[in-house]
This record gives C-alpha cells, sequence and structure tokens, in this order.
C-alpha cells in the first residue's frame, strides 16, 4: 500500500495539469478563436483536433459495437464479462468525439444543423447523422446499467425487450461510420499522398476499426484489472488475442497487397517523411501481428499488453499520417499542432480515463453476470481464475 | 448560358486592379500592404501572383461539379444554375471539410473571427448576373473576361490558333476535375505559374459516390445478415431450454 501512494499521487499530478492546461486552452478558444488557439490554416484547415480526436477517438471507441455483435448477436456469451465496459468505453468515446467537434467547429452551435440542412452527397453529413444515432443507441446499450444501479427493474425488462433491435442497428450504424470516416478522405485525391490514398480506405478503416476495437478491450481489462485489483478475464482475453490476430492479419494483407497494386511502393524511394512515417505504421502494424501468432506473447499478460500497445500506436500513427503527414506535401505548409491543441487534446483523453474511473467505480460495469444471480460476480472470478489454472 | 470566365495570363500585366475592385465588392480593405500579399484569404478573394515576368490571377475555379459543394454537410456550397459555386454562410458550420477538398485550395476562413467565422472565396458576382463580373468589367487587356463556358473555349482556342508562340497548347479547365467554369491560358506549363499539375481528370464527387451509394445496400443486407444470426442463434438456446439441457447452466 505505501509503495502506491506515491504512485496515485504521481498521476493526480499529471492529470492536475493536463486539466488546467485544457482550461487555459479552452479560454484561449473562446477568446481568441481558432486563430489563437491553432495552427490550422487556409493550407492546413484539419489538424490533430479531427486526426487524433474525432480520426483515432471514434475508431477506439469500436470495441463498443465489436464486443456488442460478439456477444449479443453472434451469441458467444462466455464474452459478457467484457461487453460492459467496451460499450461503456464507446459511450464515453463517442461523448468525448462530440467535445472535441465543439472545439474545432468554428461555429459549434451550429453542430444540429446537419439534422435539418441535408446534403445526402456528403460523407460527412452521413457521418454526422450516424454518429448522432450511434451515440443514442450507446447510450440506450448502456442505460440498463443506470437502470440497474437504481433498481428500477421494470424499466430494465422493457429496454431488455427491445435490445436486439438496438445492437443490430448499432453494428449498422457503426459499420457505416467506421468505414466513412475513411470515405471522408477519397475526395482528397491528388491531394492525399499515394502512399495512403486508396479507393479502399473505406474498408480499410472498416477492418482497422474492428481490430481496434479487439485491442482496446484487452489493453482496458489489463488496466482495470490493475486499477481495480480485479482479476484478469485472462482465458477470455486470451481468445480475443485470438481474434485480433485473425483481424489484424486480415488488415495487413489487405494493406500490403492495396499498396502493391496502386504500384505505389515506389514512393518509398522519395526523401521525406512520409516514407519514414510510412514504414513505422507498417512496423506496428505487422510486428504486432505476428507476435500474436507466438503462443508465448498471448500467454504473457505483460507481452500481450505491450503486444497490443505497439497495435493500438500503429492504429493511431495511421490516421494521423492519413490526416496530416499524407496532406502536408499537397498543401505546400508544415503544420505542427499548437500547444493549445495539444493541451485541449490531452485534455479530453484524461478527461475520458477519469470518467471511465468514476463510472466503473459507481455503477455494476463489470459484474457482468445477469444480475437474477447476484452472487455470480464472484464465482465467475473464481472460475475464471479456476479455468485458467487448467490453461487454455 | 452558365455563366464562366476565361482568364488569360498571356495578356495580363499584373495591375492588379481586379484585386481592388474585387476587394471593393466584398467590402474588404484594399490597401499596399493587402496589394502585395501575392496569395487569397479570407481578406483576398483573387491575388495576382508574379512568376518572374508573368503574372496569374488566383480564384475559385467554379468546378462544374464541385468538390467543396459536394462535401459540405449542410449544402452551404452550391453549384448555381447560372455558373458560380455560392456560399451560404448561414447554413454553415465551419467544419472545413471544403477547405480540405477543395483541388485547387480555394476556400479561406476568417480564423481570427470569434463569434462568426465563415468560409470566403469567390462568387463570381452571383450578384449581379446580368453584367460581366467585376474583375472582367474593370480589367484593361482583356485578360479576364467573362462569358458562355462554350463561346469562352472557341475564343480561347481562337487566339491559340492567332498566336501559336504566344501559348501553351492547352486550356486550363477543360479536363481538370472533369470541367471547371474558369478556363486558363499561359504561355508555359500550367505548373510554371502556380497551377497545379496534379489535379485530377475525373469528376472528384464521383470517388466519394463510389463507396456512399453502397448505404442502402449496406443497411438492408446488414439488418437481414444480423437479424438473421441473431434469430438462428436464439433458436439453438429455445431448443437447448426446451431439451433441458441447460446452456446457460454454465454460467
Ligand atoms: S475551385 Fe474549389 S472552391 Fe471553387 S468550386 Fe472548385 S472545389 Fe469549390
Ligand atoms: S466549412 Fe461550412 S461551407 Fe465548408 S464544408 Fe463545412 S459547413 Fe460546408
Amino acid at each position: 500500500m505505501k509503495l502506491t501512494m506515491p504512485k496515485i499521487t504521481f498521476w493526480r499530478v499529471v492529470f492536475a495539469v493536463i486539466m488546467m492546461s485544457g482550461l487555459a486552452a479552452t479560454y484561449i478558444r473562446v477568446t481568441q478563436g481558432l486563430a489563437g488557439s491553432s495552427n490550422l490554416s487556409d493550407e492546413f484547415p484539419w489538424g490533430i483536433w479531427i486526426g487524433f480526436d474525432i480520426l483515432c477517438g471514434v475508431g477506439l471507441a469500436a470495441g463498443g459495437f465489436t464486443l456488442a455483435a460478439i456477444v449479443h448477436i453472434f451469441n458467444l456469451r462466455e464474452y459478457k464479462p467484457v461487453v460492459r465496459p467496451a460499450i461503456l468505453t464507446a459511450f464515453l468515446g463517442y461523448s468525448l468525439v462530440v467535445v472535441a467537434l465543439m472545439f474545432d467547429l468554428g461555429r459549434p452551435w451550429r453542430i444540429w444543423h446537419p439534422l435539418i440542412m441535408w446534403n445526402p452527397r456528403s460523407v460527412m453529413f452521413e457521418v454526422g447523422w450516424c454518429v448522432t444515432l450511434y451515440t443514442t443507441v450507446l447510450f440506450l446499450e448502456f442505460f440498463p446499467l443506470v437502470l440497474e444501479r437504481f433498481k428500477l427493474t421494470k424499466a430494465h425488462k422493457i429496454l431488455k425487450g427491445v435490445m436486439p433491435l438496438i445492437i443490430i442497428a448499432g453494428v449498422i450504424l457503426s459499420t457505416l461510420h467506421q468505414s466513412s470516416l475513411g470515405s471522408l478522405y477519397l475526395i482528397m485525391k491528388g491531394k492525399l499522398h499515394p502512399l495512403w490514398y486508396s479507393p479502399l480506405m473505406p474498408l480499410l478503416f472498416y477492418i482497422s476499426a474492428i481490430a481496434v476495437g479487439l485491442g482496446m478491450t484487452i489493453f482496458e481489462s489489463w488496466h482495470s484489472s490493475k486499477a481495480f485489483g480485479r482479476q484478469l478475464e485472462w482465458p477470455l482475453i486470451q481468445k480475443l488475442s485470438r481474434m485480433l490476430a485473425v483481424v489484424l492479419s486480415l488488415y495487413v494483407v489487405m494493406r500490403l497487397f492495396d499498396v502493391t497494386q496502386r504500384h505505389a511502393w515506389v514512393y518509398l524511394e522519395q526523401p521525406g517523411w512520409e516514407s519514414k512515417l510510412f514504414m513505422l505504421e507498417m512496423a506496428l502494424f505487422i510486428v504486432p501481428a505476428l507476435l500474436l501468432y507466438r503462443e508465448k506473447t498471448r500467454q504473457n499478460p505483460t507481452g500481450l499488453y505491450i503486444t497490443v500497445v505497439m497495435f493500438l500506436l500503429g492504429f493511431v500513427t495511421n490516421r494521423l499520417n492519413i490526416s496530416l503527414t499524407g496532406m502536408e506535401a499537397s498543401s505546400g505548409v508544415t503544420y505542427i499542432p499548437k500547444w493549445t491543441e495539444v493541451a485541449v487534446t490531452f485534455s479530453i483523453i484524461a478527461g475520458g480515463f477519469a470518467i471511465f474511473r468514476l463510472a466503473a467505480k459507481n455503477l455494476p460495469v463489470f459484474e457482468a453476470a445477469e444480475h437474477e444471480v447476484p452472487a455470480a460476480a464472484n464465482g465467475s472470478r473464481g472460475e475464471l481464475a479456476s479455468v485458467n489454472a487448467t490453461g487454455d | 448560358m452558365a455563366r464562366a470566365i476565361l482568364y488569360d495570363s498571356v495578356l495580363c500585366v499584373g495591375c492588379r486592379q481586379c484585386e481592388e475592385t474585387c476587394s471593393e465588392r466584398w467590402k474588404l480593405p484594399y490597401t499596399e500592404k493587402i496589394a502585395a500579399e501575392e496569395k487569397t484569404s479570407a481578406h483576398k478573394i483573387t491575388a495576382v501572383r508574379t512568376h518572374g515576368e508573368r503574372f496569374s490571377r488566383k480564384l475559385c475555379m467554379h468546378c462544374i461539379d464541385p468538390a467543396c459543394a459536394s462535401v459540405c454537410p449542410v449544402a452551404a456550397l452550391q453549384k448555381t444554375e447560372a455558373g458560380p459555386v455560392v456560399y451560404l454562410e448561414d447554413r454553415c458550420m465551419g467544419c472545413r471539410y471544403c477547405m480540405t477538398a477543395c483541388p485547387f485550395q480555394v476556400p479561406t476562413y476568417t480564423w481570427s473571427e470569434i463569434l462568426e467565422p465563415k468560409v470566403a472565396k469567390c462568387d463570381m458576382c452571383s450578384d449581379r448576373l446580368k453584367e460581366p463580373t467585376r474583375c472582367s468589367e474593370i480589367c484593361p487587356t482583356e485578360a479576364t473576361i467573362t462569358g458562355d463556358r462554350d463561346e469562352l473555349i472557341a475564343k480561347a482556342r481562337e487566339r491559340m490558333k492567332e498566336s501559336p508562340d504566344s501559348y501553351y497548347p492547352a486550356i486550363y479547365g477543360i479536363e481538370e476535375v472533369g470541367g471547371t467554369s474558369v478556363l486558363i491560358l499561359s504561355a508555359v506549363p500550367f505548373d510554371q505559374i502556380g497551377f497545379s499539375k496534379s489535379i485530377p481528370k475525373e469528376n472528384l464527387p464521383q470517388t466519394t459516390w463510389a463507396a456512399l451509394q453502397h448505404i442502402p445496400n449496406i443497411v438492408v443486407s446488414g439488418s437481414v445478415l444480423m437479424g438473421g444470426i441473431y434469430w438462428l442463434n436464439n433458436r439453438k438456446e429455445e431448443v437447448a431450454r426446451a431439451e433441458g439441457e441447460g446452456r446457460e447452466g454454465v454460467k
């Protein structure tokens, strides 16, 4: 206990510093507009608020639909213990994406405009609708926890009854907007660097979103087991990591195939950051994909954690490469985010962590067993531990 | 008759009167300092750029099927029948997708505006469609003229035929992004006077549509597939329960 105390204080200090800087940045955003609070320009109108907060944010929240589909549609009930935290993260993720949009939009109070002013030819219009609807779906998927907490059994029952429909809608909406984030860049033909520009972007975005959904679930389980002193749902995590290996390999193969088919490898010989960052991105996909096939990696929690983090970084690198690295050459300028942009982004991440912890502590997020069997929570843990002992 | 502009950089003498009259129309200040800025911005809607002893004007190309209008989630940018691509400020929420998507880097933003930032770009004087654009009207050398697109193309070809030595043998804007309503002539290859060579020849909104058109398919077949899988799996459970095998018993 004594050993962990200074650590907690340290993280609290870090958290406080981040939040303070975020507050300062918010003040600057409000009083000085986008000019004062960002390094965006006519040549480079989309920065990290889009590239990280939106593109990565929505992707990293993909665990919600991936696990909802696995558990409720494919009926793999064994994954139930991780579905609630995944849905909570997703709901948080999407809410934070909306917060980020409030910073990025020139007139954030018009965020609702796409709901009544339509342009069906616009990918952004479609993403706007899907994200709005999906956030509602996530709220409904998450709401039973709140009802459960306050013992509103009747409302809980009704909601459970329509849940299959809600879940299916969630999966479809996610399929649409996760792929559409890739479609956003289809129109940048001639602007986005050929190492990244591909007609397959929608598909690649979708598959990497599924992979990142699985990856984030493993990542979270590891963290919540540390933070809350819980047993890691180890056999589950190992199975998830096998799934991740498969989806990730599929992604890597498609990506290699795609670059080859577009004869884009030649661009690697050109000088500049593009080729280096492309190599880094690919390495951060390929190395974890291979490592995940090693039984040794999958059996070692730390090893698995590091592998998954590597992949998550690869994912972030990919989205940043598309939104920043790949757009720089054609823009004719160099974009480096201003401190305010970075501060807002970090505050949003830190805020997400804090709210997750708060919710995990106060809502029955981790009580995965059906509530008809209140004692099952402990039971299932014991069971998992015993399965763990007998091996995979 | 859809309005178009022909800008003949060979005839342009760099007097910058088009800049000045344009600033007047938008009620923007036009000082010596601003005149010296060789790029468009929210306070300079058109810009004359110097390339050695040559000049070239930058303005919105008024694409026939504009990327900016196709990407705008709230249809704040629209291609009008009359030719100009216009901006409806009241709809715009400032996502700046139009800026990211425009192949010619045209739309600019009033970044330092706090409460009412907006997109700024040339609208081909859509406020006075009967007369020529202000820049055409003031241009002393007929380097910028307004007219019907087809007629302007014919006129450009005529000029090129009359003095083939003065012109690079192509019209910028005929094929670029499937055609634009602003056409440009030059003495040298276009990239030497600031017009990007890497502009795709195809209609850009089409690249997006190729993906977007599948949405109804995904929604319908996806729902049926998911619903089907769900139903099949639930049947299994019902059967299991009926047979009293207690699949749930594992819990
Ligand atoms: S040049 Fe750019 S701003 Fe002008 S119409 Fe074309 S896409 Fe729109
Ligand atoms: S910034 Fe305004 S005009 Fe441009 S795409 Fe966004 S909403 Fe449309």
